[in-house]
């Protein structure tokens, strides 16, 4: 019983940390688009930090982005680092999903299945237990 | 394309880097209790006490730029998809330095997640 609801509670905090990754970045690349290409040389890498301080998107997304830091953060305080991470990678297609319908992105058909394969392996990950450093402490 | 790889490198490294130490401080503070605003904000000041997350912090900032700038040169169903690399790198990462004891069936699960990333990155 332990167990299904600490499965729960992970898988619960997992989506919300999918939710707040996927707008994130979404609005990422928005604020992104807007500010351009960045170069890599030193006045290009300023311009860069100029820009995207200054733009309220990236910000926006930061807020998102920290809300994501959150969730992961207390999921990775119950749950072991190796399930929290891979079970997350649900994000991943949801975000090509979204790049199609937001952003509208072209996506192949081997990408859709690079994307459920993707899907199959967080499924099998759900299927393992959560915690399996229960009890151990972590040297100083 | 070389320059994509040489910033997928650097992010790869860098957000594994900080979320490995990001966790290793976290387990060493306990779990959060409950969602409240104030137990969100007494987590968080336990966390700002460990060196583990400062050490994650410049780390996460690094990673944090070197997709702002992937994002900046190429769409985000290829930029996201291709960050997943890190799966690779966390897990040995959990097994080795967090002790992490990670099972045939989840290796599996982690191998079919690697696979389809790389189908994805094929189609770039």
């Amino acid at each position: 019983m332990h167990e299904h609801r600490l499965r729960f509670k992970t898988l619960f905090t997992v989506f919300l940390m999918v939710v707040c990754a996927n707008t994130g970045d979404l609005l990422l690349k928005r604020g992104m688009t807007r500010i351009g290409a960045v170069h890599v040389s030193l006045e290009g890498l300023k311009q860069a930090i100029l820009a995207t301080v200054q733009n309220g998107t990236i910000w926006l997304a930061i807020l998102f982005l920290l809300g994501f830091t959150i969730f992961y953060m207390s999921a990775v305080s119950w749950a072991d680092y190796s399930y929290v991470m891979p079970a997350s990678a649900l994000g991943y297609a949801t975000q090509t999903l979204l790049a199609i319908l937001v952003l509208h992105e072209a996506v192949t058909l081997k990408r859709w299945i690079g994307v459920f394969v993707i899907c199959f392996g967080v499924m099998l990950v759900g299927q393992t237990k959560p915690n399996t450093t229960k009890g151990q402490q972590m040297p100083s | 394309m070389i320059k994509i790889i040489v910033m997928l490198g650097l992010l790869i490294c860098s957000g594994t880097g900080g979320e490995i130490a990001i966790t290793y401080g976290m387990k060493r503070i306990g779990e959060l209790e409950g969602f409240h605003p104030r137990s969100i904000l007494q987590f968080l000041g336990r966390a700002m006490k460990s060196g583990w997350v400062w050490l994650a912090l410049p780390l996460m900032a690094v990673s944090f730029y070197s997709l702002l700038i992937l994002l900046s040169w190429a769409p985000v169903s290829l930029v996201i998809p291709s960050s997943a690399f890190s799966y690779v790198v966390g897990t040995f990462g959990a097994k080795h330095l967090l002790r992490e004891d990670v099972t045939p069936k989840r290796w599996l699960g982690v191998g079919l997640v690697f696979l389809g990333v790389v189908l994805v990155l094929m189609t770039g």
